[in-house]
């Protein structure tokens, strides 16, 4: 091998020493590369060819010019004669390496040329393909600048517009607005030339070239540059009107009666319900439940098509004539109608609808040559919003409808709260208040009474409500009536008592001698049931409320006899720390000797007394010199007064100076759930510090 | 067209260039003004650069030249750069007469200089892809014929890993690679290290942070961890030199001051090798 040579070694040969040299330089290639390079090197340099050896060397990569130094030397060195290669070799080097130099670059400048153009060639064939891929498109693709100048459109873009492109180059996006977008449409595009969002997508409409509407689904990006600067805006559209009219098409489907053309029931019912919830608090709506009181004969003796024509008649005139009038006119099926008054002043409008109605449909109707006097009737209901539930004042128009139609038809009722409950009680109440009990559908809220005094809270009453599955929720007036009647009252008054006392109960536990005093109400049969007196007993043990905290308000639905059983389980209650008062006072009670026999603490004062203090009509004057009475009444017998329907500051403030103690009524506060009357609670602390 | 970019990347003679830079530290005039320029800072800051790019073609060469004395007949070069002395196909074929190379980069330059060297070699290949996007690579017509067929392939990964930053996850991209190869098959790797020569990390570092292909010198550790589901061959992860060298004086002193870590792993063969 080739070990460095021992000190007495004679001295190497100058192929061994050349070859050295060359290992030293430091190459890629394999030792037996580079001697074997190294002795055909040296043969050249000693057959005299040391110009070829040079330029054998610079082709294998040996170019350092450290090389060409020690290479010079060790030539100069081995003392060669003639011919000296000493020169011929520096010159081959020289040779060599300037050729390899200029042969190599101008290899790499090809190359780079070469790359170069294929980098051009790929640049235009995919600026060429963009180009196609924007065309072609199938959706249509337009470009603007952030100020909304419009740039380039394709050839579906200009499909969809019906239009050249010298129509629209030039345009701004904001010339293209409909009367049909939506707010937010023009929001977003403001953000994202703005920089604010990078796309957004809608489905807008824009007018074609030719005045007609196309619909499109829109998506519209952001540009940015290289150093995310907001450049263009580029919009894709579809062309959605197809789709578009076919969505229209099947909601008018499933919003209309496709026999007469009106809204149906599913729309009447959306309408009714978006304006229940949106229409401001004080406005008031009507509603004309319309019912043909001869439609079935002519069904049954002329057949059906003769019926459709009927309806189909019916509805354009009942349209013809309440439309224009602002009212929406729908067909709830077979021969109902319904007429919603959106904006009402008071029962007057709405009866006024009812005789439109009804003088619509005077004149005979002519069908295959008969001259059919069909008829209706009509139930109106005329309420303020927010005081009935859609499902429960369409019953309620109903319900007023059939009384109209046993009175003998061709006429409109007015609804009456009174004789609705009635028929409520009939159709729909009685048969399921024993289920509705057991399945929890009754709940309690609480109304405070505060003291006129100081407005501090006084007391709670509570009242029931049922969450009735098909009418809404539904009011004491609603369904008491009812109860009593079947009896149900004793179960549900039961529960009543037992939930407003556990939940007084709770007051008093955590609230102490702020809690309030509960008011519950029973009925006249309650009264007269001998359970009662057991029921308060036991109810009054197991939730630990303070007896004195319970009163009882009597409500009036039936006078009590003189000797009647009442008094003596009223006395028994009494007896046991429960105080009473009478409900509604001034109603139905003749009787003032019952002042005498009951055993009263209260009496509360009906809102028919309580007009406006404003007022200078006579009658009003009346009411304000009977409760003026009564309070001095109320004041000898040492009844605690209270005035229900207190609604305003004024009236308030002249109760108060008239003497009446305290007060109910939407200035205090309206019924609601417990939570919410414990700050009222809390705020008593207060107000006995004072 | 698989994959293909919207717009092509301009080329650019301005900055300097890896491939080129890396022709200048080896004695080649396959460079430009602005190559030599960066070369020769980074020469004077560092004057070993032109001995380690040495020793890393000659690694190059003896993992080569074993791998064909192995029966290799398959190669897969990918960040081959501008061919010099001894290229791939040469080197296999004194063993292996009808080696197949197929050399990828992703420089044009370096590429089209390639294929200009390499037109009339039936067996060689030249593939524009970019290792950061195994998936296109993959792809390549001429990549996946290579791959494709069962042999064993050599999968050259010499001097180009540190030019993958970390967020382009390296190691992800060659396990991707990995799962490529038929069984029995090898990877050759050479990846700057920071242990070698730590002073010299900082200045190298910055010099190559202003080119396009910024340099990202990596631990032993992590080295080793391109390695994941190889078996390596003797002597392992070593310094340039140590690798299975020429003759025992060939190594020479300190040969960690050539701050490269090499080494050569095999997957398992589904039978057993011949
Ligand atoms: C230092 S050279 C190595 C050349 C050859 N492998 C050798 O060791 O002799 C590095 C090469 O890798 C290429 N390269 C760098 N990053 C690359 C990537 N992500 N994909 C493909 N090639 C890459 C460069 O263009 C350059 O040609």
């Amino acid at each position: 091998m080739n070990g460095p040579p021992a000190a007495d070694a004679p001295r190497p040969s100058f192929p061994e020493r050349w070859t050295r040299l060359l290992r030293a330089h430091g190459s890629a290639l394999h030792p037996r590369k580079i001697d074997a390079l190294g002795s055909r090197t040296a043969d050249l340099v000693l057959s005299g060819r040391a110009d070829q050896a040079a330029a054998d060397l610079v082709n294998a990569h040996f170019t350092d010019p450290e090389m060409l130094v020690q290479a010079v030397e060790l030539l100069r060195f081995t003392g060669f004669q003639d011919p000296d290669p000493v020169g011929a070799f520096a010159a081959g080097w020289a040779t060599s390496l300037r050729e390899r130099t200029l042969v190599q670059q101008e290899s790499i400048r090809t190359a780079a040329d070469t790359a170069r153009h294929e980098v051009e060639r790929a640049l235009h064939a995919s600026e060429a393909r963009f180009q196609a891929v924007f065309e072609h498109a199938a959706i249509g693709i337009g470009v603007g600048s952030l100020d909304g100048e419009i740039l380039a459109a394709n050839r579906s873009l200009l499909e969809m517009f019906g239009a050249r492109l010298d129509d629209l180059r030039g345009r701004r996006v904001t010339d293209l607005v409909h009367p049909e977008d939506t707010p937010e449409v023009w929001d977003s595009y403001e953000q994202l030339v703005a920089g604010e969002r990078d796309n957004f997508q809608c489905d807008k409409p824009y007018y074609r070239q030719d005045g007609e509407v196309v619909w499109t689904h829109l998506t519209v990006s952001l540009i940015r540059d290289e150093d995310g600067r907001p450049r263009y805006q580029v919009a894709m559209m579809e062309d959605i009107t197809d789709r578009y009219r076919l969505q229209e098409r099947l909601h008018h489907q499933a919003t209309h009666d496709p026999l007469t053309g009106l809204p149906n029931r599913a729309a009447f019912f959306e309408r009714l319900e978006d304006l229940l919830a949106t229409a401001p608090p004080g406005s008031r709506f009507g509603l004309c439940y319309v019912d043909l009181d001869r439609f079935k004969i002519v069904n049954d003796s002329l057949g059906h098509a003769a019926g459709d024509q009927l309806l189909i008649e019916v509805a354009g005139r009942l349209s013809g004539a309440l439309v224009p009038q602002g009212h929406l006119v729908a067909r709830l099926g077979g021969d109902e109608f319904v007429v919603l008054l959106e904006r009402c002043r008071g029962e007057h409008d709405a009866v006024a609808a009812a005789r439109t109605v009804l003088s619509a449909l005077q004149e005979p109707i002519r069908i295959d040559g008969h001259q059919l006097a069909v008829g209706a009737s009509v139930g109106v209901l005329e309420r303020p919003v927010g005081t009935i539930t859609p499902g429960a004042a369409v019953r309620a128009a109903d319900l007023t409808l059939y009384r109209a139609k046993e009175a003998g038809g061709a006429r409109w009722t007015l609804y009456d709260a009174r004789t609705n409950a009635e028929s409520v009680g009939r159709y729909t109440i009685s048969v399921r208040m024993p289920l509705a009990l057991e399945r929890g559908e009754f709940f309690l809220e609480y109304q405070p009474l505060c003291a006129l005094s100081d407005g501090s809270l006084a007391a709670v009453e509570a009242l029931v409500r049922w969450r009735h599955p098909l009418l809404g929720v539904l009011g004491p007036d609603e369904f008491v009536p009812a109860a009593e009647e079947t009896g149900i009252i004793l179960p549900l008054g039961r529960w009543v008592l037992e939930q407003a006392c556990a939940q007084a109960a709770d007051w008093q536990r955590r609230f102490g001698p702020l809690a309030p005093q509960l008011n519950v109400n029973i009925t006249a049969r309650q009264a007269r049931s001998k359970g009662l007196l057991a029921d308060v007993g036991r109810i009054l043990a197991e939730t630990g409320l303070e007896p004195s905290l319970l009163q009882l308000e009597l409500t009036e639905s039936s006078a009590l006899e003189p000797r009647d059983e009442s008094l003596r389980v009223l006395q028994g209650v009494v007896d046991k720390g429960v105080t009473l008062c009478v409900d509604d006072f001034g109603t139905g009670w003749s009787n003032l000797a019952h002042l005498r026999d009951l055993p009263l603490t209260g009496l509360k004062l009906s809102s028919a007394f309580i007009g406006d203090p404003a007022s200078q009509d006579a009658a009003s004057g009346v009411s304000w010199r009977i409760v003026s009475g009564l309070v001095s009444l109320a004041d000898s017998l040492g009844l605690t007064l209270t005035a229900e329907g207190v609604e305003t500051p004024d009236t308030a403030e002249r109760l108060r100076s008239l003497g009446c103690d305290w007060g109910q009524g939407w200035l205090f506060g309206r019924p609601a759930a417990p939570e919410a009357l414990e700050a009222l609670i809390l705020a008593r602390a207060d107000k006995s510090v004072n | 067209m698989h994959g293909q970019r919207w717009s092509p990347s301009w080329i650019d003679f301005e900055t300097p260039n890896a491939a080129r830079v890396y022709d200048y530290y080896l004695g080649g005039s396959h460079n430009f003004e602005a190559d030599r320029q960066m070369a020769r800072r980074a020469v004077e800051i560092w004057p070993d650069l032109p001995k380690i790019m040495q020793a890393n073609r000659a690694f190059l060469r003896r993992s080569v030249q074993y791998l064909a004395g192995e029966g290799f007949t398959r190669f897969l070069d990918i960040g081959s750069g501008i061919p010099t002395v001894g290229p791939v196909h040469e080197i296999a074929r004194e063993v292996q007469p009808e080696a197949r190379v197929v050399y990828v980069d992703r420089d044009p330059v370096a590429v089209a200089h390639s294929l200009a060297m390499l037109s009339d070699d039936p067996l060689s290949r030249v593939v524009h892809a970019d290792l950061t996007d195994p998936e296109e690579l993959l792809a390549q017509p001429d990549v996946a014929a290579l791959l494709d067929g069962g042999a064993p392939v050599a999968l050259l990964l010499v001097a180009v890993l540190h030019f993958v930053p970390d967020e382009a996850q390296p190691h992800r991209l060659v396990a991707r690679l990995r799962d490529a190869l038929p069984p029995g098959s090898a990877l050759v790797l050479c990846h700057a290290c920071r242990e070698g020569r730590p002073d010299q990390v900082g200045p190298h570092q910055d010099i190559y942070a202003r080119t396009r292909t910024p340099l990202t010198m990596r631990g032993c550790e992590e080295i080793a961890a391109f390695f994941d589901g190889f078996r390596l061959v003797d002597p392992g992860v070593v310094y340039l030199t140590q690798w299975r060298p020429d003759s025992p004086d060939a190594v020479g002193p300190a040969p960690e001051r050539l701050a490269g870590l090499v080494g050569v792993g095999r997957l398992e063969s589904e039978q057993a090798p011949p």
